[in-house]
């Protein structure tokens, strides 16, 4: 859609001239309180040159994201497979159900001060809360996606006798596949969303940490460059896991049309 | 599916699961593998939970600290709800809107509501303010996108039946179009308090002086891991309360339009 296309680029374009002119040709907005784009360039320069918040750029990407896409792998790893096993199982659902009732209400960003009492400042705290704010939603979407699987498939399968682990990998696992990725999906967030929480609260690096720095040395356009840099990231990782998607779902056309 | 159960036995098998885990939680606790400082038994979490009830803990009680946590909660809430849903809801019906304000939110949807916390903090201060509008952040989205959908994907024969019959456009805004988004827009409602809520409780770990969240902190800071497990039980209801609450009147909307069961 090219009017589409063409209002939006209108768009960003006049918001980065109000940008300019409020902050820098008219002054309506003091510098303490909203970053011109000078000092937003001048601070990334700062960020990725000396380093700021006790690393340079490099260093603090690294580390959020590293931690983000272990806590996410770990999570699926754990996750997804429990969630296979609820949504075949109704005794593993009967079982497990009553303490994912009692677990869930409570949000990921709670579980923060008990993994720093548990673990500390470090790495191994982040891991546990980002585990645990993507493992709840990629268990639901699993064991949905497998509840939503046509019974006469699972029926023909089980008449003609396949094996239990081509029926996991050849069955179960593509069926549910598409509402897997949906918890994915949803999993990603809410670990870009723990962890930025979990590093202002307590890091040594990290985009967090650069934020909380930046708050406390009331730095706006510090503020500004770790925010478009969690925006970014949180972007990227998304892509990633669209593509990882669109090839995973490649034989089923009829999922990848429903998605657009 | 595999095997279907009775509904005695899944009762069973569910109060079964609950046994091993508190039993589980308990023999941990009691053991000497972890140090009951950082692992409570249960029971000594319901105790500090009733403790916290009766005597002040970072300032405030516990049903203190709630209110001043739900306080900040109603207000950024129902900032987001009367800006986002007519926001969506215009968005929905000018398709110049829609083009216009897609890119921007589609920007800053990236963005973690919790990353706002160093300008709301700089903007707003850590008292009330600042709180409020990590709220509005959490809450904002999904307000806009469940009205968004509300108003676009009304089923068009009503519009034209409304049009047909000579319907003047603003009674068909009133009768036609608002009525048949409220169901998408409650259950953005629902999804945006369950944000909202747990956006308050991040904001209220990194900057505040009151609330359930600051309680927790403080609970932290003085190694009272019965404090910080009491929190997340408290923090934990009142968001199934609230849950329960925009469900109820979820279903009474559909009931009073017939569309129940």
């Amino acid at each position: 859609m090219p009017r589409r296309v063409s209002i939006g680029f209108a768009t960003i374009l006049v918001v980065c001239i109000l940008w300019y002119a409020l902050t820098t040709g008219l002054g309506i907005i003091p510098s303490g309180r909203f970053p011109s784009p000078a000092e937003t360039w001048s601070a990334l320069i700062h960020l990725s040159g000396r380093g700021y918040g006790g690393g340079d750029l490099a260093i603090h990407v690294y580390t959020s994201l590293r931690l983000v896409v272990l806590g996410f792998l770990f999570a699926i790893v754990t996750g997804v497979p429990l969630g296979l096993l609820m949504g075949w199982s109704r005794k593993a659902e009967a079982f497990i159900n009553p303490i994912f009732l009692i677990i869930r209400p409570i949000p990921p960003l709670a579980w923060i001060p008990l993994a720093i009492l548990w673990l500390g400042l470090g790495d191994a705290a982040k891991m546990m809360v980002i585990w645990f704010s993507a493992f709840v939603p990629s268990v639901i979407n699993t064991y949905t996606g497998v509840r939503n699987i046509d019974r006469p498939v699972l029926e023909a399968a089980y008449m003609l006798g396949m094996p239990k682990g081509r029926f996991v990998t050849e069955v179960l696992v593509p069926g549910a596949s598409p509402m897997i990725f949906t918890g994915l999906r949803l999993s990603l967030q809410a670990s870009w969303t723990t962890l930025v929480a979990a590093e202002l609260v307590g890091a040594f690096y990290g985009i967090g940490r650069v934020l909380n720095v930046a708050q406390q040395d009331l730095y706006p356009g510090m503020i500004l460059v770790g925010m478009i840099a969690v925006a970014i990231l949180g972007w990227g990782t998304t892509k990633a896991l669209g593509m990882a998607e669109q090839r995973a779902l490649r034989w089923n056309t009829a999922a990848l049309a429903a998605r657009g | 599916m595999n095997k279907q159960i009775t509904f005695a036995h899944s009762i069973g098998l569910g109060i079964l699961g609950l046994i091993c885990f508190i039993g589980l939680w308990q023999g941990l606790a009691s053991s000497d593998i972890v140090p009951s400082v950082f692992l409570p038994s249960p029971l000594e979490v319901y105790d500090r939970f009733t403790t916290l009830l009766e005597r002040r803990f970072a300032g405030a009680t516990l049903p203190g600290h709630l209110a001043a946590s739900f306080q900040r909660f109603a207000y950024g809430f129902i900032l987001a709800a009367l800006i986002g849903i007519p926001l969506g809801l215009l968005m929905g019906w000018y398709q110049v809107l829609d083009e216009i304000v897609s890119p921007l939110f589609d920007a800053l949807r990236f963005v973690a509501p919790i990353a706002w916390v160093p300008f709301a903090a700089l903007w707003f201060g850590t008292g009330i303010g600042g709180p409020i509008m990590i709220i509005f952040a959490g809450a904002f989205p999904p307000c806009v996108i469940n009205a968004y959908r509300g108003a676009k994907f009304v089923d068009p024969r009503l519009i034209e039946a409304a049009n047909m019959l000579g319907t003047p456009s603003h009674r068909v805004i009133r009768e036609v179009l608002l009525p048949s988004s409220v169901p998408s827009i409650i259950s953005g409602l629902r999804v945006s308090a369950g944000l909202g809520w747990q956006s308050l409780v991040g904001a209220e770990l990194i900057v505040a002086s009151a609330g359930v969240g600051y309680m927790m902190v403080q609970g932290q800071a003085n190694v009272s891991t019965t404090t910080v497990m009491a929190g997340m039980v408290a923090i934990g209801l009142v968001g199934l309360a609230l849950d329960s609450a925009l469900r109820l009147i979820e279903r009474i909307i559909q009931r009073r339009r017939g569309l129940g069961q």
